[in-house]
């Protein structure tokens, strides 16, 4: 059982079908096959385009992959495939254990910063008092101003919106943790805040895969860093915190 | 007649919902009815607690349900749908408002059906509130039968007590859901004493309780929803829709006549009762902004048929169905 990588994916495809113009293929990605081993930040470099959000999409199930498996190993140590899972199975996982930090907040308008991060809890029925108490916590650690705590996320700048979904996704400890750009509206001081955040996320167990341009800080979170090119796995490199576990944590690929 | 029978409802109300425990009626001694489980208070026990919804099962399991308006004919099916854009059977001209229509909902979840006008969505929740009546297919509830008989079969009475007890319906237009001659508060009352409430305090209570949710100003609960503006009267509908305490809101078109400063608000209010009252949504909506803001998961209805369902975020941003990229590339949800 301990063998069994927290997320095997195995031949991964996914095109989009435009019917609006004549039934036109754009290719997402194609034969994506990637093992993350269970509390291992998976980390993935590659140009715009070349496939690592759709990826990630996948995986979150926003897209629907079009051929191959994603075998995820859920807390109770049974198997479910994220590529065919129904929704209600989805929803389940969203709820419990699979969480996405988008580069880009949608707030929901007239909701309030704190409880904007604070819904994941509410759902599993943390109470109001308790789960604002967790988000502040985390928001003083990002070092969003606390005037803005009760403010619209939908009034908020880039980097402090990037900030509140960080601290929604993080405040649900899910056990795998999808990152799309988390730091890319953030200065350097505060990308080093996340990364000390995602790195204890990661020391309590917590696995990443996170699509990042700072090749940078990628490589000092990342176990191992594959990089993507035209829709390809290209290449793969162990990254900083890279263990001799690390090492198996990628299959092979193209 | 053992409508409505709850393992909640038989252990009274003890684990319903704090509010609804606080503002109940002890049970509720009329005479219109025979058997025991009835009287302990189904109005509050029918939904089970939010935490316990993974295991609850769906709240809702709809199967094949089909609306024909004519005599029908072999061809209707055949004839009519979103490949051919028609709803009219090319043989006998009978009109297919929707046809095999299947879904199931969880406890506490939201379900949104997208589509234009036509496209057989607000049949679908008239026919599960018991406004129409289908041609076939059927519709479970877990608090009717213990989900065990479609509702469709249930007898005029069970379904008198189906819509009282366990549904709720938020109409698009406000005069269908509301009586616009008694007061907000008197709408709402109306409601609980359809659901076996006999308390005067108690009832006004809840009243008072659920319209001030909505922002209803209290000073306004003895007011005549005739004179509220369009938004203000979708609140006193939500707030008389949800007063019984159902496992199921079906919403039409809930926010469509109204400013989008206010429909922001309503939404915004909409999710957090719901969160707090544990209650199902079925929301029909052409807009997909409100169906991106309340639905978990989302039906795309055309000419009848529903031709693509799955995650909100995924039909939004990866629509596999032409009509679905057609309307998802005409909004800006």
């Amino acid at each position: 059982m301990l063998d069994t990588p927290h997320l095997r994916i195995r031949g991964l495809q996914k095109q989009f079908v435009l019917h609006l113009l004549e039934g036109k293929t754009l290719l997402g990605f194609t034969d994506v096959s990637l093992d993350v081993p269970q509390g291992q930040f998976v980390g993935i470099a590659g140009r715009s385009g070349s496939g690592k959000s759709s990826l990630l999409k996948c995986i979150y199930r926003t897209y629907l992959a079009d051929r191959g498996a994603m075998r995820y190993r859920r807390a109770d140590g049974s198997v479910v495939d994220l590529a065919t899972a129904d929704d209600d199975t989805m929803l389940a996982l969203r709820a419990a254990e699979i969480g996405y930090v988008s580069q880009f907040l949608r707030p929901t308008p007239r909701v309030r910063a704190l409880d904007l991060a604070a819904r994941p809890l509410l759902r599993r029925g943390v109470s109001l008092a308790s789960a604002r108490e967790r988000v502040a916590v985390l928001f003083e650690r990002l070092q969003l101003p606390a005037e803005l705590w009760d403010g619209y996320p939908i009034l908020f700048s880039g980097g402090e919106q990037q900030r509140v979904n960080l601290a929604r996704a993080l405040v649900a400890a899910p056990r795998l943790l999808l990152l799309d750009e988390p730091t890319s509206a953030l200065d350097e001081s505060l990308q080093a805040q996340v990364a000390e955040l995602l790195a204890e996320a990661g020391s309590r167990g917590t696995t990443m895969i996170g699509v990042m341009h700072d090749t940078a800080l990628l490589a000092q979170l990342a176990d191992v860093v594959v990089t993507m090119a035209g829709g390809r796995m290209v290449d793969r490199q162990d990254g900083g915190r890279c263990s001799p576990a690390g090492a198996t944590a990628l299959s092979a690929s193209a | 007649m053992s409508a409505l029978p709850t393992p909640a409802a038989q252990n009274g109300h003890a684990h319903a919902h704090p509010q609804a425990r606080d503002a109940g009626p002890d049970h509720p001694h009329d005479h219109t009815h025979g058997d025991d489980d009835e009287h302990a208070h189904p109005a509050i026990a029918v939904h089970a607690p939010l935490a316990a919804t993974a295991e609850a099962g769906p709240a809702m399991r709809v199967a094949g349900l089909t609306k024909l308006y004519g005599r029908g004919c072999p061809d209707c099916i055949a004839t009519t749908g979103p490949d051919v854009e028609t709803n009219a059977c090319a043989a006998c001209g009978t009109l297919v408002a929707c046809a095999n229509v299947s879904f199931q909902l969880q406890a506490g979840h939201t379900i949104g059906i997208v589509g234009e006008s036509g496209s057989g969505k607000t049949t679908v929740l008239r026919a599960l509130y018991g406004d129409v009546t289908p041609t076939a297919g059927t519709a479970h509830l877990a608090a009717y039968r213990d989900g065990q008989r479609s509702i469709f079969e249930a007898s005029s009475a069970e379904r008198r007590r189906i819509r009282n007890f366990t549904l709720g319906m938020v109409y698009q237009h406000a005069w269908e859901g509301l009586n616009l001659r008694i007061s907000a508060g008197g709408n709402v009352a109306e409601r609980l004493l359809a659901a076996e409430w006999r308390r005067i305090g108690q009832i006004r209570e809840r009243a008072a309780g659920l319209l001030g949710r909505m922002e209803v100003p209290v000073a306004w609960m003895d007011d005549f929803p005739a004179y509220f503006s369009g938004g203000m009267q979708q609140r006193v509908q939500i707030a008389k829709a949800l007063a019984n305490g159902p496992s199921v809101v079906l919403l039409d078109e809930m926010t469509s006549g109204l400013d989008v400063s206010v429909q922001a608000g309503v939404l915004d209010l909409i999710q957090e009762i719901q969160r707090d009252e544990g209650v199902a949504m079925v929301v029909v909506s052409h807009d997909l902004g409100v169906v991106r803001l309340l639905c978990e998961r989302t039906m795309v209805m055309k000419n009848g048929r529903v031709v693509e369902a799955g995650l909100t975020d995924q039909i939004l941003e990866d629509p596999h169905h032409p009509y679905t990229q057609l309307l998802v590339s005409s909004i800006n949800a």
